[in-house]
């Protein structure tokens, strides 16, 4: 079949690409049921976005939820080998409350994850097809990449409370250097390495300096493993869309090491997000390591809004007289030359034509053109 | 093109004058009209009056690249959106006030009025103080004066309202002031003409220190 690939929406194009990529590198199509026991989510409430579940009861009695993730069901059903990797990706329907309205939306999402012996090769593999996921959408994008072993040695070194630590988590998701200074002076704590973590940010070769400065015992192997990956990502010509940014934060309690998202200029919001969810493997039971993003196509149609200048090649007009043989000649005709025919009683309101036709005895004559 | 959302007011005069000095100028926002946008090629700048508490609103959904917000909209609402910088400007507090005679009964479950029910919320939680919020648009002074609620959380600049009233303030929840806020999306694509601006009005902070 010949698809016409200018017909495709952005998220539908976004879609086959990824497919595509993730084939390429050896990762199979995980398909899934709509449904999932409620019971998982409510086990791992704090993974999710969003409280709000969609439920319902099935007919054998067992409280079901419309999919408000992946991940979690993905886990749930893998068999976590731990001599080699599951590679996985997905290409399904979520079900979450959208913020600000308070309502639910159907999100489509595409994603993958790894789950089993995950090394360095692995996670430099998944943040290449996260920033060849990008590539997909535009070719104006930016993949940020924290990690949270480095982040979590810094804030540990601080010897701070709890409450406090919390609240520094949000200062750093949001750049908020005063406000961390503001925490600082408050615990009595020489916040420095911290700012001047989150204050740098780009190209691995910009952020080295900081990070030898506060590279330590504890944090000595992740350190040099972000500096090993930022390198092997620059040498496959990615350097230029990938910064270190380490306000990148994801729940601690279920993600360490690598976390990352991703950007497409054109869209208000990260499109991509991911990371090592380990801790999430061990709640759930599972003593491998895993890591996987997700893409949410759901903002895709916000990008490239370039109006068409035609909703149609060409309308044509009949009546109630008109020989509907003579009519299909004429849409197959045009139709075979690649036109787009829309056959009408009358010309509907707001649609946008190049060419009128009207369909006469004596064949089919030009009303109007506006090519 | 920068877009900066700007809160329609007095604040939102103050913090444009600090765009201006710091090199960001739009002369034609000083004509006397009711135009709300207003642009300066030149700089590649377009500033827009928008609603106080809309201006999160905008940024967070990209419309405004950068805009200024007071802290207790980015509490109430928690915009995803990055906090760059204190103006120290519109300095005030997030409070709980009641009638001078107030007692607090802890036998019962507290009544609350406040237009900020997202901040009342997680103070009271993180006091495991079972509450009853009652979200009020305005006016929320009276409340406690009419009983519709034994305290209300509410800003406070100079008390002089509450005072007026015969309120006072009981505790201190948060201080408040106004804060450069930013679209995640836009600091990644716009960065450095972000950047710059932050770094001026930094400058102009620490001058005045």
């Amino acid at each position: 079949m010949d698809i016409d690939y200018s017909v495709l929406k952005e998220d539908e194009k976004a879609v086959f690409e990824m497919r595509n990529l993730y084939q390429k590198y050896g990762y199979t199509q995980y398909k899934m049921s709509k449904f999932e026991e409620y019971d998982l989510y409510v086990r791992n409430k704090d993974f999710l976005v969003s409280d709000n579940i969609i439920t319902f009861t099935d007919t054998n009695g067992k409280l079901m939820a419309l999919k408000p993730d992946v991940t979690l069901s993905i886990i749930k059903n893998c068999k976590a080998p731990d001599n080699c990797v599951e590679k996985v990706y997905y290409n399904e329907n979520v079900y979450r409350v959208s913020k600000g309205t308070h309502s639910f939306k159907e999100i489509m999402q595409v994603g993958l994850e790894c789950i089993g012996l995950i090394d360095d090769y692995c996670i430099y593999e998944v943040l290449m097809l996260a920033a060849k996921s990008l590539e997909g959408i535009s070719n104006d994008y930016i993949l940020d990449i924290s990690h949270m072993g480095i982040v979590s040695s810094v804030i540990d070194s601080l010897n701070i409370s709890d409450e406090s630590r919390e609240e520094i988590l949000t200062c750093i998701g949001a750049k908020n250097i005063n406000g961390f200074s503001r925490i600082c002076e408050k615990e009595n704590v020489n916040g420095e390495k911290l700012i001047k973590l989150v204050s740098n940010y780009g190209d691995i070769e910009k952020v080295k300096p900081v990070l030898e400065e506060i590279r330590n015992e504890t944090n000595e192997k992740d350190v040099d493993q972000l500096i090993k990956i930022a390198q092997m990502l620059n040498n496959c010509g990615l350097g230029d869309k990938i910064r270190i940014d380490f306000s990148v934060i994801n729940d601690m309690n279920y993600y360490n090491g690598f976390v990352f998202k991703g950007f497409v200029k054109g869209i208000a919001s990260g499109v991509l997000s991911g990371g090592q969810y380990d801790k999430l493997m061990r709640k759930m039971g599972k003593r491998s390591k895993a890591i996987g993003f997700a893409v949410y196509l759901d903002m895709l149609e916000r990008l490239n809004e370039t109006e068409k200048p035609y909703d149609v090649d060409a309308v044509i007009l009949y009546d109630e007289n008109s020989d509907i043989e003579a009519l299909d000649n004429a849409v197959r005709l045009l139709a075979g030359n690649g036109k787009s025919v829309m056959v009408q009683r009358s010309i509907p309101e707001k649609i946008k034509y190049k060419q009128l036709l009207r369909l006469r005895e004596r064949g089919v004559e030009i009303v109007e053109n506006n090519a | 093109m920068l877009n900066v959302a700007l809160p329609k007011g007095r604040l939102g005069e103050k913090v444009y004058s600090m765009f201006e000095k710091a090199g960001f100028e739009c002369p034609s926002i000083k004509e006397n009209n009711r135009k709300l946008i207003f642009e300066n090629e030149e700089k590649a700048v377009r500033y827009f009056w928008v609603k106080p508490s809309d201006v999160a609103i905008y940024v967070e959904r990209g419309a405004a690249d950068i805009g200024v917000a007071g802290k207790d909209i980015l509490l109430e609402y928690e915009p995803e959106v990055y906090e760059l910088l204190d103006l120290n400007i519109g300095k005030c507090k997030m409070a709980v006030a009641a009638k001078a005679d107030f007692r607090d009964d802890t036998q019962k479950t507290l009544r609350v009025a406040t237009k900020f029910t997202n901040i009342t919320k997680n103070y009271y939680a993180a006091r495991g103080r079972d509450i009853d919020i009652i979200h009020l648009n305005g006016s929320i002074e009276i409340a406690p004066i009419l009983d519709l609620s034994d305290v209300i959380v509410d800003i406070v600049e100079t008390g002089t309202t509450l005072k007026e009233n015969n309120l006072e303030v009981i505790e201190s929840i948060v201080p408040i002031s106004a804060r450069m806020i930013a679209n995640k999306s836009s600091f990644k694509f716009k960065g450095s003409q972000i950047e710059n601006i932050v770094n001026e009005l930094a400058k102009q902070l620490e001058n005045k220190k």
